[in-house]
């Protein structure tokens, strides 16, 4: 028999995209999906969060710590603990990556929203902002830039993460991993791989964006 | 004017920081309240605009109790400057400077053309408008600073330690700017500084806290300087008072003389008499143009030719009528005959102070000095 190549370019022909449950573009999909939703939402959940820390300082040590708890537990023993309550779906994915989010992303807001000098904090105040337009039009914008380096982080170990659902049929563009050990065929995995790095540049290259138009203060900055 | 009426900010520690105060703040002049760390100066400054609320007391802005006042719109009435400028790092000159006209809900574009106009104002290039403020130096941040605190033209303007963050000679042309500024607007304003130079220069009037939050005495910075009412003021005034009060004597009570003047056409064969007949090793001498040249010392001159072929010795000259015994005291420092040349507001010379004359200014300030009032006496052990 002969040596199996490492690339099959008409498999990949053949399986891009069937229109059924398993080509590699609905798994693409599916890897956009369950690593995207985790990015937003732990967005969403982390600003309250790290808002409330800066608020009452007490509450960042003990929150911080239950997170990092989180942060350190492996991937696959939570999807199994989830399993029973979620089944084999992707918010069985999901649900843990947006904790590692939130867990990252809080530290991010707390130390975004204490690197804005005291002098600028006061003179928000003695201008007469009112507190919800001081938050929105001075204190978020500020912390953007180091939000912006977390959500960077969450985005490209989301992406990577995601794949690790494949053990439950979940993986997005993992399932070609399990496919390829299974048949003992590696052009899967090389495809799945590929995809993945580079869903993940495209993230990743989509946020420096963003941050370079969100903030041209800091852009400035940096150049000088 | 602002009225704090026995004003007193104790913390939940314990700490009291403003203890009893009660101060007037005169509409359109320039209050500075001084003193060291501790004096809670600043801690005053700020309950007027609420960043900081009193434990007792109250605070009068224009008859109104400001505590009836919600604290976001009391604040965009009044201007606030702060040290370290505070200026918003995300967002550029211009639009810091239309900070307030935007809380008010002005159109964008009478916000920013009036933050244009501020711009020229403080003395900045209309091309700094585009930058962010990292761009600017410190000097400039502050120049901004300014602007934006005067941007919806609020008649109350708070400035807490505006000026110490940046080097001396920028921080004397930041406090000329605003004594310019201020002879424009006529603000009603309250300057915090810890540096008492600064103080007597921009007051109009000067209130010294100690610390604990004690009001030691307030006072025109003339009488300040001449009548500390106590060993704390004294001691924080610094030794050289005295000739610091100089600045604000009048030189009108100077005595000129005219005839130590000589044209520098005079032939040296007759300078040596004039000196004999005024009885001065000293004389001045102008050009054509009643313009000073210097001194000579007719003396050490030789007896041909005229004054145009000695080269005279350095002088120091002040302005009769506008200048400061101070001035004059200088300009007399400056020469090595010891005498102060005066010149009228054209730079030219209306006569010598003396020596004599300035001994006997120098006395009638030291007899004038006027007595302490409206501030408490009290005896210190230091003082």
């Amino acid at each position: 028999m002969d040596e199996e190549p490492l690339v099959r370019w008409d498999w990949i022909a053949r399986n891009w995209s069937t229109g059924r449950v398993g080509s590699i573009s609905s798994l693409l999909v599916d890897h956009i999906v369950m690593s995207g939703l985790p990015i937003v939402l732990g967005l969403l959940a982390a600003l309250p969060i790290g808002l409330a820390c800066v608020r009452w300082r007490r509450l960042y040590q003990p929150t911080a710590g239950v997170m990092n708890v989180i942060y350190a537990l492996p991937s696959l023993p939570v999807f199994m603990f989830l399993l029973p309550l979620t089944g084999l779906t992707k918010a069985t994915v999901i649900i843990p990556l947006t904790f590692y989010a939130v867990a990252v992303l809080i530290p991010a807001v707390v130390d975004g929203m204490t690197a804005i000098p005291d002098h600028v904090r006061q003179s928000a105040v003695a201008m007469g902002f009112n507190p919800l337009r001081r938050l929105l039009q001075v204190d978020l914008v500020l912390a953007m830039p180091v939000v912006l380096a977390g959500l960077r982080v969450v985005a490209v170990s989301s992406i990577s993460l995601v794949s690790v659902g494949a053990l439950i049929g979940q993986g997005g563009l993992g399932n070609l991993f399990t496919d390829a050990f299974k048949r003992d065929f590696p052009t899967p995995a090389v495809v799945g791989i590929a995809l993945i790095v580079a869903l993940a540049l495209v993230a990743d290259g989509a946020l420096v964006f963003l941050q370079r138009m969100l903030t041209p203060w800091a852009r400035v900055r940096r150049s000088a | 004017m602002i009225r704090f009426d026995g004003v007193t900010k104790r913390y939940a520690d314990g700490t009291v920081a403003v203890d009893h105060l009660d101060l007037e703040v005169p509409t359109g002049e320039i209050t500075v309240l001084v003193g060291p760390s501790g004096c809670g100066k600043t801690t005053s400054l700020r309950m007027i605009n609420r960043m900081i609320d009193p434990s007792e007391g109250r605070i009068m802005l224009d008859d109104v109790d400001v505590r009836t006042i919600d604290p976001p719109t009391l604040r965009r009435g009044i201007g606030y400057v702060i040290q370290q400028a505070g200026l918003f790092p995300h967002r550029t000159i211009l639009d810091n400077i239309a900070t307030v006209p935007y809380l008010l809900g002005w159109d964008r574009k009478r916000a920013r053309s009036t933050a244009l106009e501020l711009l020229e104002r403080v003395g900045l290039a209309p091309e700094m408008a585009r930058r962010y403020p990292f761009q600017l130096s410190g000097g400039q941040q502050q120049r901004v600073g300014v602007a934006r605190a005067l941007a919806a033209d609020p008649p109350v303007l708070l400035m807490d330690e505006p000026f110490s963050a940046v080097d001396p000679v920028v921080r004397a042309s930041l406090q000329d700017e605003l004594i310019r500024l201020q002879a424009e607007l006529h603000k009603t304003i309250v300057f915090v500084t810890h540096d008492i130079d600064e103080a007597i220069k921009l007051g109009d009037r000067v209130a010294v806290l100690r610390v604990g939050g004690k009001l030691a005495q307030v006072a025109d910075p003339a009488t300040l300087l001449a009548a500390p009412a106590d060993g704390f003021v004294r001691e924080f005034l610094g030794r050289d008072r005295g000739i610091r009060r100089l600045s604000f004597v009048a030189d009108t009570g100077l005595r000129l003389r005219s005839d130590l003047v000589v044209p520098v056409t005079s032939d040296l064969s007759r300078v040596a008499g004039v000196a004999a007949d005024v009885e001065s090793p000293w004389l001045a001498v102008v050009d054509e143009d009643n313009r000073p040249l210097g001194w000579v010392a007719p003396a050490d001159l030789p007896r041909a030719g005229t004054l145009r072929d000695v080269r005279p010795l350095p002088y120091g000259t002040f302005v009769r009528g506008k200048d400061s015994l101070r001035t004059a005291l200088d300009a007399a420092l400056l020469s090595p005959s010891g005498c102060a040349i005066a010149v009228n507001g054209d730079g030219r010379v209306i006569g010598v102070a003396t020596r004599e004359s300035l001994d006997e200014a120098l006395a009638l300030a030291a007899s004038e000095a006027p007595e302490p009032h409206d501030a408490p006496v009290r005896e210190d052990a230091d003082g």
